[in-house]
């Protein structure tokens, strides 16, 4: 088979339809081009060493079309140091992948923007992490090295700096922020702080044990990364998971919506002055969480999906725990939609705050729930159903306005459906195996797990070594995508509006940092 | 209005006695008690996040939940480090934030306590130590007490926080 550039094209081992293209440098650039235009989006980047194989690098790039994903690889010939076409022009959230990649091989985009992102001075500039001949373990003293924001000038214009240790439980990253008075001109991020080397650690680790680091990538998302790596695990070993096995998946992925959709709207009432809903909205992901405890064995679910099926079936009991509890939990959010939506005050706040509108979100390549709260459909578990979705038809939930409210009501709406699966996936639970034997992969496979996490669309590529080992592991998070969104949604609001807006995108800086 | 009153009342108080009934540890004294007792005045604690996958964060905020109602017996989080008698640290410590979590114990008034957080902030977890990872927060900085579990439930979280300040 081949495409419009001549080039071949491989069926690529997935949970979705998924393909992989070889192309040269120019046909990197022309087929994003095209696929652009075709309305595709960059799903991620990312590079490996291969020269210990074929004397080459190579750089991958993932984009998610109408009849699914498509992967292109761009091996490069030049020697120690090759360069590539960048992407960030056409694929504006690119960018920071292309900075990254740099950061761990060493091979580097056209793009003239060369700062350091994952890179902070805890190792020199002539070390990159990711190539093989690189000892994971060696430690470097760190050298803290000035980080050059783009300045804002002009009368009255000043800039505050936050972070990377932020005034609250969240995790760490620097905003920079120029404002004028209490108007925000211009947001610079600044992340990797969190970046703790998981790429290289799952290439010590083997293919059976992927799935414990997997879930730690970003522990809110845990069993969307887990599922994700398992999934294209299943995929480069065909094998597959069983009925039941992947029902307790899903169930596990809506609950994990759930609580974390219940704990977003608590804290997004709280950052609007509104400290009954963080209460109402907490208590009840409390009692979630118990929940999960009683069904599941545990509070969150880290370790429950493994390679092959799941950790555990659900004990007799937890059929009828969870039927009951749904109910409440549907009756205590609709009680507490009703309250928000009628509360001036708080309507005050949500609305038009943080707009991003639905050009920019599609110029930036926005993903997930921040997309869809600005006209983005997508929707990995309606558009591209993997089982059991391809049975369950997700419905889609979408808002148009684009600012806090409408990520708001996204969440609520997303509840909603979310207790309908889940009813309908305890309903539809039967007796049956939940794991089958996966047995190490051939050497040199490559494939891909996308499973559409709470944030948005979570994605492993994996490459598998000789003897059950991890050849290499790319893990991508949607924040990749949605935190530059934040930069322009941002523009405009003013400074006290920040902590409301960035909670309303709550991403993920770990799943990014890596 | 009244929707949220009828709220209120409907949830009622759902604090628990320390620790939760759940739990098989036997039930000690009210945590209240002995902050009162031994601190005379309430804990204040400052987060720091120094590198963790965020599970230990979630476990964090519950503690702020009706349930544990942490600023009901007497512990507040606190925004600045110069407010703060404790440092609860999640890792593992990430090369990145080795910096950023030495300065913030340095802009701690004394005598500083540290509570580490969690199997990676106990022992690098599994992410260990490597190019970009220091692992244990005891690594990089003094530690008091630590807490194991990924994450650790938020009783064990409140089991840690008051037992380093009694051996204090």
């Amino acid at each position: 088979m081949s495409d419009s550039f001549g080039q071949a094209i491989r069926e690529l081992p997935s949970n979705l339809s998924c393909n992989c293209t070889r192309v040269g440098a120019l046909n990197w650039r022309r087929a994003a081009e095209k696929l652009h235009a075709a309305g595709g989006r960059l799903l991620t980047l990312w590079g490996a060493d291969d020269r210990d194989r074929d004397g080459r690098f190579r750089i991958y790039a993932a984009y998610l079309l109408h009849e699914g994903v498509a992967v292109f690889e761009h091996p490069m010939d030049q020697g120690a140091n090759p360069i590539y076409p960048s992407l960030a022009e056409i694929f504006p959230c690119a960018l920071h992948m292309e900075r990254a990649v740099h950061d761990l091989l060493g091979i580097a985009s056209m793009e003239p923007d060369h700062r350091g992102w994952l890179r902070h001075g805890a190792w020199p500039d002539t070390v990159f992490p990711l190539r093989r001949e690189f000892d994971g373990n060696t430690q470097f003293a760190v050298q803290s090295q000035p980080y050059p924001f783009v300045q804002v000038e002009g009368d009255g214009v000043h800039e505050i700096a936050v972070g990377p240790v932020h005034a609250g439980t969240i995790e760490p990253g620097h905003f920079r922020f120029s404002v004028v008075g209490e108007k925000v001109l211009r947001l610079e991020e600044r992340l990797g702080y969190t970046h703790k080397g998981v790429s290289k650690r799952f290439e010590e680790m083997p293919q059976m044990e992927g799935h414990h680091l997997a879930a730690r990538l970003s522990g809110d998302s845990a069993v969307a990364f887990s599922w994700a790596y398992c999934a294209a695990l299943e995929a480069i070993t065909q094998t597959t998971c069983p009925p039941l096995a992947a029902n307790l998946r899903a169930l596990a992925l809506e609950h994990e919506r759930l609580a974390n959709h219940l704990g977003d709207l608590g804290a997004l009432g709280n950052d609007a002055g509104f400290a009954f809903g963080l209460t109402q909205f907490s208590r009840m992901k409390e009692d979630l969480l118990r929940i999960n405890a009683a069904a599941f064995g545990t509070r969150y679910l880290f370790d429950f999906i493994r390679p092959g099926g799941v950790a555990a079936d659900l004990p007799v009991s937890a059929p009828r725990l969870l039927l009951d509890h749904y109910p409440v939990l549907e009756e205590g959010v609709s009680a507490l939609r009703s309250i928000y939506d009628n509360h001036a005050g708080l309507q005050d706040r949500f609305r038009d705050a943080g707009i991003l509108t639905a050009e920019t979100a599609a110029q930036l390549g926005a993903i997930g729930l921040a997309g869809r709260a600005s006209s983005l459909p997508l929707d990995l578990r309606v558009d591209y159903p993997w089982p059991p979705y391809d049975r369950l038809e997700p419905k889609r939930v979408t808002q148009a306005r684009g600012d806090v409210a409408a990520r708001v009501q996204v969440r609520f709406d997303e509840i909603f459906e979310s207790l309908r699966l889940c009813r309908t996936l305890v309903k539809e639970m039967t007796a049956g195996s939940i794991q089958v034997d996966c047995p190490p992969a051939e050497p040199h496979r490559l494939g891909l797990g996308l499973i559409e996490g709470w944030r948005g669309p979570v994605l492993i590529a994996l490459e598998s070594g000789p003897d059950g080992t991890i050849r290499r592991c790319h893990a991508h998070d949607p924040s990749w995508q949605n935190w530059p969104l934040l930069e322009y949604a941002i523009l405009g609001n003013i400074v006290p509006d920040f902590p409301l807006i960035n909670k309303s995108f709550n991403l993920s800086y770990s799943g990014h940092d890596g | 209005m009244i929707d949220i009153l009828s709220r209120m009342i409907r949830t009622g108080i759902l604090t628990e006695t320390f620790p939760a009934p759940s739990d098989a540890s036997p039930v000690v004294e009210g945590l209240q008690k002995d902050l009162r007792n031994i601190l005379g005045r309430a804990l204040c604690i400052r987060h720091v996040d120094a590198g963790s996958c965020n599970g230990c964060e979630l476990e964090i905020q519950a503690l702020n939940n009706p349930y544990y109602n942490l600023e009901g017996v007497g512990i507040k989080f606190v925004a600045s480090p110069r407010h703060a008698d404790l440092l609860l640290v999640t890792g593992p410590v990430s090369a990145n934030m080795e910096e950023a979590l030495k300065r913030t114990l340095d802009a701690a008034p004394d005598p500083k306590l540290v509570v580490a957080v969690g199997d990676c902030g106990t022992c690098g977890g599994v992410f260990g130590t490597n190019y970009a990872s220091r692992g244990a927060v005891s690594n990089v900085i003094p530690v008091h007490r630590t807490v194991m579990g990924c994450p650790p439930s938020p009783s064990a979280i409140l089991e840690a926080i008051r037992s380093v300040f009694i051996e204090a």
